[in-house]
């Protein structure tokens, strides 16, 4: 079962033993390097052909997207006059927020109990946790409904409360498919840590608590934020999930998004997207920044994009 | 903590239990309403409606008059209506189903019984709106605006045709296209289509017709490009097909200074609707969720939503403020003759599952 | 919290814990042991509520009844959703689906192969540069990314033109099973380039050198020696792609047309315009049941094998 770690862990082996070899020696020679490279800059032409695409039409003056009608910032403008998508920005960030902060701390108990401790049902819970990192969105988003739909009827009926479906059901769902990818994520960083580090702490007397704060906590601290990355990049990319269990007021960015794609807003759809991008080219480089040099990792770890 | 396996299943098993004992006897008790003078407000009103359904100025005008928010959230089908709805809990106040929804949820113990006199402005309503099939009476819910679903065709390019079915599902007429159409992703719009083509009826519950309207919309894949309930009338106006179905105000709407684009209303006979204001059982501002029908049931308010979005009103009232080149226009308000050939689609219970397994396997 | 007795509790281990001798030592296990699932019990509870608890809910749900209405009976408990399952039409939706996720790990494995192996071969201050840059694009929104393949693909789109103009005359893109596969190769791409690039990355070059002086061909020492020992990174790749397309929702929604109904859009379906939850919560179980066996399997394999 606990075979997916091993992917969190190559994810996460990369960054800083390059520079120990040579990798000139065994670059491919002749044609083969040639067919390589020109293969990759042909997969970056790949990643890259419709952010360009949806960048450049972002500024088309025209409402059909094909036609190039002159370059424009009114569809910019147009966003500013729909209340509805800065409302939608900041029901996403609350829910990315609180749910990320839930999950990290959450997946990160999980991933050290389930490393450092024998106890019972250690394996069951080991399979738990496995299980929301295969089931689909779609079988995930059914199952939260109908739970909801049972415990506000529970709670209904219990206390007289009528709850209603809304951000506390969608920053809960969010925490329900990121506590996994948390534990997954952080059991890689401890797997590879020496436990001796931890034995050593505790032959100097150091108590469970101190151990644990000034050692083993910074030590997999790279693994916790490369976990608390992933957690909010999947909330932020949410759609599914998030449209089964909204409720009054909670549409969030995705599922506003969402929304005008199957209304056809073209371009308004390019701006929200560009500015959408900005932002998240924003974090990486914040992030990065942060991280500087010691934990790159971390944000190779946070690899977005369920659905 | 050694037994916490055992301990785990076993507080797992009695949690669902607990939850589905709560499931089966729950949310009977729901209280009285308490009842609402005309124009009475009790809290924000929290709006469910379909994408693009209201004119801009009508939310703010209401939250105007009456001093209240409005919170909106939208959908795109009557299903992913019902679907947040039956499970209970929604939490909105207003929605807006159209006629075979309002039917399952009245059935469904869904929608609060109307307080008719909490809105004078009924009295507005064009008579055959008073005592619609799917809501005798209009006991629960008040009819917003209505239509036709028809098809959006590219005359430049095909010039006048015959208003028919044909354009989609014969492989004379449809096949020999210069382009490809689109459907509606909807079941019971598009295995209709096919038996109003077939002039069958489009609520058959028997297996047989329904098998030989699938066989057309299967045959139909072939020049089919999309089946699209939200962008059909982009994919009309792009060139990415020449004929469309869909819904008449959204192309009239789209059409608005487009040339070469014409509405009809196939011959054969086509579905019409009619999507009404309803008011949820366990409606959290049920006084201010009957203001908002009766502001909508003004006579400027009627005149304003047709204006803008090209469906025609149920609002007697309304129709002396609409401009007459709307009211004239036979692809808005459809003509007599076409009317009489105009059916609802009506709920078919258990056979309801068959037009989805018919349609998926017809489409897939 | 960590200190007494670390237990370092391989994750990987199977069989039964050793017995713990006797005295202060299996005192202070049991007290690890404690601690353990005292640190484990929030994270448990969660999971329990949250995804535990649902799944039970579905299995539940999976064996009512449709209402006349479309509302679920929790009454005349059957299994005719899972007789369902079996149906022609079905199985051909899951045939497609299982055809599409394999089709689509395929073509990542296929160019992100050569791709990781060539981002491992640039000078380490590049390939950070490099790396980032294969990220950037998927830290857009998902919708954004596909919904931009919509207008690629249109027929009034830059590539219909372009092959228009080539003389390939008029080529339909959009709303085919093509766009739906481009659509997931390219969400799911670096799925498969981030683990390949790990364990290519970590791969000691110097076995490749050896194969080379002993006389192997630069496609034997791949095939013999580079192959075999990334395989890690293509397990975990192709399984990070195979899950997500299988059960691709949004992707087939934007690009697909007819003939390209996946599981995904089934299942939802179900739950709308059919209202029969009792059928769509069967599915859910049947897909979470197959993603689980085909998963467990499929590691089962890999590890036989090496």
């Amino acid at each position: 079962m606990s075979t997916v770690t091993g992917t969190g862990s190559t994810a996460r082996g990369a960054g800083r033993r390059g520079a120990r070899r040579e990798p000139e020696a065994v670059r491919p020679q002749g044609r083969a390097a040639r067919l390589l490279t020109g293969h990759g800059w042909l997969t970056f032409a790949f990643l890259y052909l419709p952010i360009l695409v949806l960048v450049a039409l972002s500024f088309n003056d025209n409402r059909f997207v094909g036609v190039w009608g002159g370059a424009t910032l009114r569809w910019y403008r147009e966003l500013g006059s729909e209340p509805a998508i800065f409302d939608a920005l900041r029901n996403s960030l609350v829910v990315a927020l609180v749910s990320t902060v839930l999950a990290t701390a959450l997946g990160t108990a999980a991933a050290i109990s389930l490393d450092r401790f024998r106890w019972r049902g250690r394996r069951a819970f080991d399979g738990l946790l496995f299980l929301p990192v295969i089931v689909p969105d779609v079988t995930l988003a059914v199952m939260l409904l109908l739970l909801f739909v049972q415990v506000l009827d529970l709670l209904a009926a219990v206390l007289g409360v009528r709850a209603t479906f809304g951000l506390g059901t969608i920053t809960l769902s969010h925490v329900a498919f990121n506590v996994a990818f948390v534990a997954v994520v952080v059991r890689a960083r401890l797997a590879r840590l020496d436990p001796r580090l931890e034995e050593a702490a505790a032959d100097l007397y150091a108590g469970p608590w101190r151990t644990f704060r000034h050692v083993t906590l910074p030590l997999i601290a790279p693994g916790v934020a490369g976990g608390a990355l992933l957690a909010l990049t999947l909330s932020l990319d949410d759609v599914v999930v998030t449209s089964f269990v909204a409720g009054p007021g909670s549409t969030t960015l995705p599922v506003y998004v969402f929304g005008l794609i199957r209304r056809g807003v073209t371009p308004l759809i390019n701006a929200v997207s560009v500015l959408m991008l900005a932002g998240s080219m924003l974090l990486v480089v914040v992030s990065l920044a942060l991280q500087g040099r010691r934990g790159g990792g971390a944000v190779r770890a946070a690899v977005p994009g369920r659905t | 903590m050694r037994t916490l396996t055992h301990r785990g299943r076993a507080a797992a098993v009695l949690a669902v239990t607990a939850l589905l004992a709560a499931a089966c006897t729950g949310g009977e008790d729901e209280s009285a309403a308490a009842v609402c003078a005309p124009g009475e407000t009790d809290g924000d009103l929290l709006l469910y409606n379909w994408n693009d359904y209201v004119d801009p100025d009508l939310v703010p005008a209401f939250e105007a008059a009456y001093g209240v928010e409005v919170v909106e959230d939208y959908y795109t089908s009557n299903e992913e209506l019902l679907a947040r709805v039956s499970a209970g809990g929604a939490g909105y106040d207003v929605v807006v189903p159209s006629d075979y929804a309002v039917a399952i949820m009245v059935e469904e113990g869904t929608l609060l019984e109307l307080q008719h006199d909490a809105i004078p402005n009924l009295a507005n309503l064009r008579a055959d709106f008073t005592d619609p099939s799917y809501d005798p009476g209009n006991a629960h819910s008040v009819p917003y605006l209505w239509g036709t679903t028809g098809l959006g065709v590219n005359t430049a390019l095909l010039g006048d045709v015959e208003p028919s079915w044909a354009l989609v599902f014969d492989p004379e007429v449809a096949g020999a296209l210069p382009g490809r159409v689109s459907l509606l992703d909807d079941p019971r719009e598009v295995l209709g289509a096919a038996l109003h083509y077939l002039g069958l009826d489009p609520n058959t519950t028997s297996e047989e017709d329904l098998q030989r309207a699938a066989d057309l919309v299967a045959a139909a894949r072939d020049w089919t490009a999309a089946y699209d309930s939200g962008t059909y009338e982009d994919l009309l106006l792009s060139g990415e097909v020449v004929v469309a179905h869909g819904y008449s105000g959204n192309f009239l709407e789209a059409f608005d200074g487009a040339e070469g684009y014409a509405y009809v209303v196939p011959q054969e006979g086509a579905t019409v609707w009619t999507d009404a204001m309803a008011v949820l059982a366990d409606a959290p501002h049920p006084c201010t969720a009957h203001a908002f029908i009766d502001f909508v049931l003004t006579a400027e308010r009627g005149a304003a939503l047709t204006e803008y979005i090209y469906y025609p009103s149920p609002n007697a009232a309304a129709e002396a403020l609409i401009d007459p080149e709307i009211l004239d226009d036979p692809a808005v308000y459809p003509a007599p003759a076409t009317q009489e050939r105009l059916q609802f689609l009506r709920d078919t219970g258990e056979f309801e599952t068959r037009y989805t397994d018919l349609y998926v396997e017809a489409t897939s | 919290m960590v200190g007494v007795a670390p237990a370092p509790a391989p994750a990987r281990r199977r069989g039964p814990r050793p017995p713990a001798p006797p005295g202060p030592e299996r005192e202070a296990a049991r007290a690890a042991a404690r601690r353990g699932a005292l640190i484990g019990l929030p994270p448990l509870v969660t999971m329990v509520l949250l995804f535990a608890v649902p799944l039970g809910i579905v299995a539940v749900y999976s064996v009512a009844t449709r209402g006349r209405t479309g509302r679920t009976e929790l009454a005349d408990w059957n299994l005719d959703a899972y007789a369902r399952l079996l149906e022609p039409l079905v199985l051909e939706i899951a045939g497609r689906s299982l055809g599409y996720a394999a089709l689509t790990t395929l073509l990542c494995l296929a160019i992100g192969y050569p791709f990781a192996y060539w981002l491992t071969t640039r000078r380490p201050g590049v390939r950070a540069v490099l790396l980032v840059l294969v990220m950037l694009p998927f830290w857009s929104n998902f919708l954004v990314r596909t919904y931009a393949w919509r207008v690629l693909l249109g027929s009034d789109g830059p590539i219909v033109t372009a092959l228009a103009a080539v003389g390939l005359g008029e080529v339909r893109l959009l709303f085919t099973p093509f766009a739906v596969v481009l659509g997931l190769v390219y969400g799911y791409l670096p799925f498969m380039v981030l683990p390949l690039y790990s364990s290519l990355e970590r791969l000691d070059l110097r076995l490749v050198e050896a194969a080379r002086d002993l006389g192997a061909t630069g496609w034997e020492a791949f095939r013999r020696v580079t192959w075999p020992l990334s395989r890690p990174g293509v397990v975990a790749g192709s399984v990070l792609v195979f899950i997500p397309s299988f059960g691709a929702y949004v992707t087939p929604e934007l690009l697909g047309g007819s003939r390209t109904t996946l599981v995904g859009s089934f299942v939802v379906r179900q739950f709308l315009s059919a209202r029969d939850w009792p059928f769509g919560s069967a599915l859910s179980m049947a897909i979470l049941v197959v993603m689980l066996a085909a998963t467990v399997a499929y590691f089962r394999a890999q590890e036989r094998r090496s």
